[in-house]
């Protein structure tokens, strides 16, 4: 397979249409609605990249980690398979249900998996800290297949979740991975628009690690140091992409630093100092904190992002909105999306329709 | 036996018709470079006393006066040129060390000319700053890891801009050019440096924005210098000496400088070349934490070390030892005094030091514990906002101040006849320095280069400085090779993201 400009090696700026849909309820829907809200916004996008996220789509293994993977070599199978099987039992596996579509290229060779790790690889002191030593050993061996396998690359990774993603228009991406035969509770999409061509599926969105998924429509200007910050902690980005940084943040804030959402938005996206001044005392203190540690963190530029992972779906803007977002309520439903056009055209009689402020997050919880 | 001359390096051009013989210059050179030859009644002007500091012609009211470059006569020789064997006759006159103020002035690769800024187009809107927020705000210490509710974080430092004023003494400068960069600092919100001189009494009402040094002389340190101050440096060393001591002649002892260093009058003040209590890092880590100690960990203590081979190692060992900020000194950093030798030869570019610091202290993941401040001859707000980029928090000014307070560099700063009233403690020449006009200047100089720093911050879409902070990607090299490249951890201009 032949590929010009890499974005394994380069970063793209590219512009893009967003949109996700929750219920907040838990109630499963099927991936029709996520389809014609997205192909509504095809404007945003050039063909180029388009991907979906579903949680709550693998009930009958939903405690075990998903694995896609995209191989572009058959013979690289082989040596993601035994490193897979040295570290984790594979509960189930087959090559990811997909349909002819003529006009898509380029298509990888995708794979599920079905994992759980090793007990033995998994060194616990307490059965409390299970899920987060667990949740490391996933990270560091997804980190590992995508910094040194070739030509494979782990694009999804959490449990009752997955990414569908690849070089096309949604709806050519919606056929080609049966987007309409699954069933979740919250659904993501994306449309890009990047600014040179690509012929690798791995660099369309959503873009995961674990459970979190995020789709992004902006460019980050402080990546460099968001990138350099994520090293302190161990997190080397492989992809060049911000998207990627974006969800190493969050996971490192909300997972590792056990900070809320909104803390976590409050960094990303922090109120300017004039702001923080005119707050009380304990909130200027508070925000004060916040950016003195985690400076290196802000997200400056312009972005609309959508993150979600297995409870939460939130979507938030950069501090001065640069980039659309309108978030819709009906009942149950939580809509977030680049444009009203593509909310309305799946629920037209909705209960809220507003524009979240810059640096104000949207944020949809699972109610138990 | 038929002595050498050394050759003038300036001429005095007057023109007579413009003179009206006022005699202006003839009384303030410090150098006596102007007399009335009273036999022609004209003024006439000894070249070879010239320094170069320009002082004449920026006061002649008929601006009669220019002061130009002389050209050597000796034959052009690319190896023998003419400094050098002009040096050999001043040494075998003398038999002594060359000594020298300022910075380096020596050809090294000036690194920042070679690193260009990159700005936003399209994908991403610049930012006006005339209309938009844009922060410069800049915390200097020692930074958790993480946020942990109701939890103080280490004492801070508060900086308008990332620009703070380099240390300089009380005796290496005059009290006036301490007061107009005190005065400054603290109108902008930043902070001044006392040097290893002390804290002079008029100097008092400025210590909130004062980071006192303790140095290896320790001069005019006691408990209430420690604790009056916003933060302690401890100096290790000087870009623009590293290596050496310091040396303030008895004769510039006066009753003032006396009172404030804490020696006799009249006395040398020797400062060693190494701390005789820190002869290696366990050392330096008990006089950290002694001056945690003493100030109740309420203030930021850092060190400030000369950039040499091994920064890198060095500066993760002083992180480790416990400073809250680590300020780096390049070779073009400047000294009131300096062996020439030294100054010239000693040190790397602060531009490479920065970058490998910075990069070593991520690899070992704790360049959140420490700042790290850089110095060493910014001479505009494009080079504070690459070194930046290439990873410090902030940086310092010290030669760059003094020019906006009259300084031209002649490079003289250790004869104390500074016609200027900055280095130099005679009464009659410091009170050409008037620290209200040198207030205004300085604080002018940090406005214009913040002002600067934030439309260029702007180009780039960025809107508060942290997010430029180490941000690499913001910068391309130009000529540069690949290790240089590598080392500054920089793309060639060219190469996208």
């Amino acid at each position: 397979m032949e590929r010009y400009l890499d974005d394994r090696t380069y970063k793209i700026p590219s512009g893009c249409g967003v949109v996700g849909i929750m219920n907040t309820k838990g109630n499963l829907f099927s991936g029709d609605s996520i389809i014609v809200s997205i192909c509504n916004m095809l404007e945003r996008g050039n063909g180029l990249g388009s991907g979906f996220a579903g949680y709550g789509i693998y009930p009958e293994y939903k405690d075990f980690y998903c694995f896609h993977i995209m191989y572009e070599k058959e013979s690289v199978i082989n040596t993601v398979e035994e490193y897979i099987q040295k570290n984790f039992k594979v509960v189930y596996k087959e090559p990811i249900p997909s349909k002819f579509v003529k006009s898509l290229k380029f298509i990888p060779i995708l794979f599920r998996y079905f994992l759980k790790p090793r007990e033995e690889m998994v060194i616990i002191k307490s059965i409390d800290e299970k899920e987060d030593v667990e949740n490391d050993f996933v990270v560091n061996n997804v980190m590992f297949i995508n910094k040194n396998i070739n030509s494979a690359f782990v694009f999804s990774s959490g449990k009752n979740m997955g990414i569908f993603k690849g070089v096309g228009n949604p709806d050519e991406i919606a056929e080609f991975f049966k987007i309409n035969e699954y069933k979740g509770y919250i659904w993501t999409a994306h449309n890009r628009f990047p600014t040179n061509s690509v012929a690798w599926w791995g660099g369309a969105h959503p873009f995961g690690i674990l459970d979190w998924s995020v789709i992004h429509n902006g460019e980050i200007s402080s990546y460099g140091i968001n990138r350099r910050y994520l090293e302190n902690f161990s997190y080397y980005c492989t992809l060049s992409t911000d998207t990627e940084v974006i969800a190493y943040l969050f996971d490192l804030l909300v997972r590792k630093h056990k900070l809320s959402y909104e803390y976590a938005s409050r960094i990303l996206s922090s109120p300017f100092w004039s702001q923080i001044e005119r707050e009380n005392f304990n909130k200027k203190d508070f925000y004060t904190k916040l950016r003195i540690i985690y400076g290196p963190a802000l997200l400056n530029g312009p972005f609309a992002v959508i993150v979600a992972n297995t409870k939460v779906m939130m979507g938030l803007n950069d501090r001065t909105k640069l980039r659309p977002l309108v978030a819709g309520q009906k009942n149950d439903m939580l809509y977030i999306a680049s444009e009203e056009s593509a909310i309305r055209c799946i629920s037209k009689d909705l209960d809220k329709i507003w524009m979240p402020g810059a640096g104000n997050p949207v944020i949809g919880r699972l109610k138990d | 036996m038929a002595k050498a001359k050394i050759r003038s390096e300036f001429k005095i051009r007057r023109d007579l018709e413009k003179c009206i013989q006022c005699q202006a210059c003839v009384r303030m050179c410090t150098n006596d470079v102007h007399y009335l030859d009273t036999e022609s009644n004209t003024i006439m002007s000894f070249n070879n006393r010239c320094v170069g500091c320009h002082f004449c012609e920026d006061i002649c009211p008929t601006n009669a006066i220019t002061i130009e470059r002389d050209t050597p006569e000796i034959k052009l020789n690319y190896h023998w040129e003419s400094k050098s064997v002009y040096n050999i006759i001043k040494q075998s006159e003398t038999g002594g060390v060359l000594l020298s103020g300022m910075g380096s002035d020596k050809q090294y690769k000036e690194y920042f000319d070679h690193i260009v800024l990159n700005a936003s187009q399209v994908t991403n809107p610049s930012i006006d700053p005339l209309r938009e927020p844009m922060e410069l705000k800049t915390f200097i210490g020692r930074k958790p890891d993480k946020f942990i509710i109701n939890e103080e974080i280490p004492p801070q430092l508060i900086l308008e801009t990332p620009i703070m004023f380099s240390a300089m003494s009380y005796g290496s400068i005059s009290l006036n050019a301490q007061k107009s960069l005190a005065r400054a600092a603290t109108k902008y919100g930043t902070y001044w440096n006392t040097g290893e001189g002390g804290l002079h009494n008029d100097l008092k009402p400025y210590v909130n924005n004062a980071i006192v040094q303790v140095a290896s002389g320790r001069f005019g340190v006691d408990i209430e210098y420690l604790k009056s101050a916003a933060a302690i440096e401890i100096k290790i060393g000087q870009g623009a000496k590293p290596g050496i001591g310091g040396h303030l002649p008895g004769e510039k002892v006066d009753e003032e400088v006396s009172k404030t260093r804490r020696i006799p009058s009249g006395t040398d003040a020797l400062s060693p070349a190494p701390h005789h209590d820190i002869y290696s890092i366990e050392d330096l880590k008990q006089l950290i934490y002694a001056l945690k100690e003493v100030t109740r960990y309420k203030k930021p203590v850092g060190v400030k070390i000369a950039a040499v081979n091994n920064v890198a190692p060095i500066a993760s060992g002083i992180v480790r030892a416990g400073a809250d900020f680590v300020v780096i000194d390049g070779i073009r950093g400047g000294t009131g005094a300096a062996p020439t030798v030294i100054r010239d030869n000693v040190g790397i570019p602060i531009e490479l030091a920065i970058a490998v610091v910075d990069q070593r202290l991520r690899e070992e993941g704790i360049r959140q514990h420490a700042s790290l401040i850089a110095a060493g001859g910014f001479r505009s707000s494009s080079d504070i906002i690459k070194a930046i980029a290439l990873g410090a928090d902030a940086v310092y000014i010290g030669t760059a101040a003094l020019i906006s307070l009259g300084c031209h560099l002649c490079q003289k700063c250790y004869t104390g006849k500074c016609n200027w009233g900055i280095a130099t403690q005679d009464p009659c020449l410091t009170k050409r320095l008037n620290p209200f006009v040198g207030e205004k200047r300085a604080y002018n100089l940090l406005r214009a280069w913040s002002l600067e720093i934030k439309e260029m911050l702007g180009g780039m879409g960025i809107n508060a400085i942290e997010s430029l902070r180490g941000n690499r990607e913001q910068l391309r090299g130009i000529g540069l090779s690949e290790i240089e490249l590598k080392l500054l951890g920089i793309k060639h201009a060219g190469e996208s993201w």
